[in-house]
């Protein structure tokens, strides 16, 4: 057993100033999405041209990154790697907790989220987004099984299938996911079959990313990290789904270059359109792509703390990606007229400027304080961290 | 003849051609208009469209706006964050250089991308083809408005003042053009189209596309119309002449 970082009344104060600053700013957020309910979304950067702002961005990360935090525990439980098996716990739990956050914020965002009970009862099953609640609901229920399969001994026969389950699960959950979007067949930005599959090698890279943050920040409580293989192992793993997300990025835009209808959104979005190109090529190529796989493969730089920073730029990287895919994709009008120059008094063949207001950013705080939250009082209340497995090889077998 | 019998006679016929002359037109104006019954459902044996005849649609007139936002009780102003079920577009030819002016509302499709989308099925074609938002099961989640290729739907971002008995509107749910539903189940025809023959233009017809002897279908049947993103296939309601 390796010893602990500090003490177990050290622990417990950290635990408690941890979860009195989560606390803190999910009450503000909270405070926020009140503010925003009262006046309505006058008061956000909104407008009837960009219908989804900044808290989809942060919804839709925190949706996607859960699919992508299951993976340690597929790996362990579907692919049977044992070593990753004493993960797979903190992985579920990080799961439920981003996607908690998530939906928090989907809900807030809602121009009636008092109405959440219609929602609930009338389902039109042509839409993608009610089929996306259903399995965003399903995944609570099947992650609350896996997890209790995995943390009762006598249940332990069962974390196989239920891990097989949630692994179909949450794949059919990020194709649903990146179905909203790739289903819209008016928008240049959408309409792609290939968004769904984007949207999974998305949700590998930043699962994966988050979990590795979560896990070396519990590591620093806790004691020792990882062995030294399994970091090894993990790294090399984010580093493949960080090139697999860009390859489908790259093959996505290549699509719209191809097409001649497409050719001016996509120079608006990769070359003109400011802010968008700088955060598509600075904020998601570079510091979010090429600076993490730098760091994660350059012999002389990779380590712990390396990979870290790498999991750290994924997750920048994400935001910034989402903000040109959501809000850039919106930003450009809509070609209702082809082959004509349009004004109008409704922002018709003008570039919309949107500007996120303080209340929607800090609702999109409120969700990732909400899956912090979560994540922390799991990890108290139930035996989650893999202490035994800190000091332990990585071919041992799970317990 | 009796002169007792040739009055009886007289004031019969006078009467007749009196009380005729009454009930007529209104039993002409029923059979004209359609009107619908009180709690009568909407038939699918009508198509209700219209034809925008841009030619006469002249450019800075802004009527037929100014007739929706009255008659629905929107407050008419141009922010962003503003419901515009109604708007005019200037167009002008990139090529050729030619200008169009015309309006553009929800163009009422027979296979809306708004109603396939909507979680709750708040938005929903009704049988005779206009689409509709239900206020009561808008949850405000706007991804109605993310697939609408025309951009025809607002989100209502606060508070609503002025709001008419017959369109109730309401903070944090979207809402679009209704066609005058309100006037054309009671045998009326939308604001627009009233405000625009009233100004002598004469630009948008309306009727059921469905008749062949309307007028609309006389129309369409005889001058090249298109509808906007026919590539999509919606089947708009709504189409237009000259573009």
């Amino acid at each position: 057993m390796a010893t602990p970082a500090i003490s177990p009344a050290s622990a417990r104060r950290v635990f408690w100033a941890l979860a009195a600053a989560g606390g803190a700013v999910l009450a503000v957020a909270l405070g926020a999405a009140h503010y925003m309910e009262q006046h309505g979304h006058i008061v956000t950067g909104m407008n009837n041209q960009v219908v989804w702002g900044l808290p989809h961005v942060f919804a839709i990360f925190l949706i996607v990154a859960a699919s992508g935090a299951l993976n340690v525990a597929s790996v362990g439980s579907v692919f049977g790697e044992s070593g990753y098996k004493p993960f797979s716990p903190l992985s579920v739990l990080l799961t439920v907790a981003l996607l908690a956050g998530g939906l928090l914020v989907l809900v807030l965002d809602l121009g009636r989220p008092e109405r959440l009970l219609v929602a609930a009862t009338h389902y039109n099953f042509r839409s993608i987004f009610a089929w996306n609640m259903i399995l965003y609901n399903g995944l609570f229920v099947i992650c609350a099984l896996y997890l209790w399969s995995l943390l009762e001994r006598r249940l332990g026969k069962f974390a196989k299938p239920v891990g097989l389950a949630a692994f179909a699960w949450r794949i059919i959950l990020t194709t649903g996911t990146g179905s909203i979007f790739g289903f819209l067949v008016a928008r240049q930005a959408y309409a792609s079959g290939v968004i769904a599959p984007l949207f999974i090698a998305l949700s590998l890279a930043w699962g994966l990313a988050v979990f590795h943050l979560a896990q070396s920040g519990l590591a620093q409580l806790a004691g020792e990290a990882m062995s030294e293989e399994l970091q090894g192992r993990v790294r090399r793993l984010l580093g493949i789904f960080v090139v697999a997300a860009l390859y489908f990025v790259a093959v996505h835009h290549m699509t719209n270059l191809y097409w001649a209808k497409q050719t001016a959104f996509e120079h608006f979005i990769l070359v003109t359109g400011a802010p968008y190109p700088v955060l598509f090529w600075i904020g998601y190529v570079g510091l979010g792509s090429v600076v993490p796989l730098a760091l994660l493969f350059h012999p002389r730089l990779a380590g712990p703390r390396s990979t870290a920073l790498a999991s750290g730029l994924v997750s920048l990287g994400a935001f910034a990606l989402l903000y040109v895919f959501i809000i850039g994709g919106q930003a450009f009008p809509l070609e209702i007229f082809p082959g004509y120059e349009v004004a109008s008094s409704f922002s018709d063949g003008k570039v919309d400027a949107y500007a996120p207001s303080l209340p929607e950013f800090l609702l999109g705080i409120g969700g990732l304080a909400a899956s912090f939250l979560i994540a922390l009082v799991g990890v108290h209340a139930l035996p989650i961290l893999p202490l035994e497995a800190f000091a332990r090889p990585a071919a041992a077998p799970a317990k | 003849m009796n002169p007792v019998s040739k009055r009886r006679r007289e004031f019969l016929g006078t009467a007749a051609t009196i009380a005729g002359a009454m009930i007529a037109p209104g039993v002409f104006l029923y059979d004209y208009a359609h009107g619908k019954a009180p709690g009568e459902a909407a038939s699918g044996k009508v198509r209700w469209g219209m034809l925008i005849d841009t030619t006469k649609c002249a450019s800075g007139c802004r009527d037929c706006v100014d007739a929706c936002n009255q008659e629905n009780g929107l407050p008419g102003t141009t922010r962003p964050t503003d419901s515009q079920w109604i708007r005019k577009v200037d167009l002008k030819d990139l090529k050729t250089g030619k200008a169009i002016s015309a309006p553009v509302m929800c163009q009422h499709c027979a296979d809306p991308p708004c109603v396939d989308v909507c979680p709750t099925g708040a938005s929903f074609k009704r049988a005779d083809g206009i689409v509709l938002v239900d206020r009561h099961t808008c949850i405000g989640c706007r991804y109605c408005m993310m697939a609408c290729p025309y951009k025809a739907r607002s989100f209502v971002h606060e508070p609503t003042t002025g709001q008419k008995p017959d369109v109730p509107r309401g903070k944090g749910c979207v809402e679009s053009c209704t066609l005058c539903v309100h006037k054309v189940d009671r045998g009326g025809t939308p604001s627009c189209v009233e405000a625009c023959a009233a100004a002598g233009h004469h630009a948008i017809v309306f009727g059921d596309l469905n008749d062949p002897q309307s007028e609309i279908s006389k129309r369409v049947r005889a001058v090249a119309t298109t509808q906007l993103r026919a590539d999509l296939r919606t089947d708009n309601g709504v189409r237009y002449q000259g573009i």
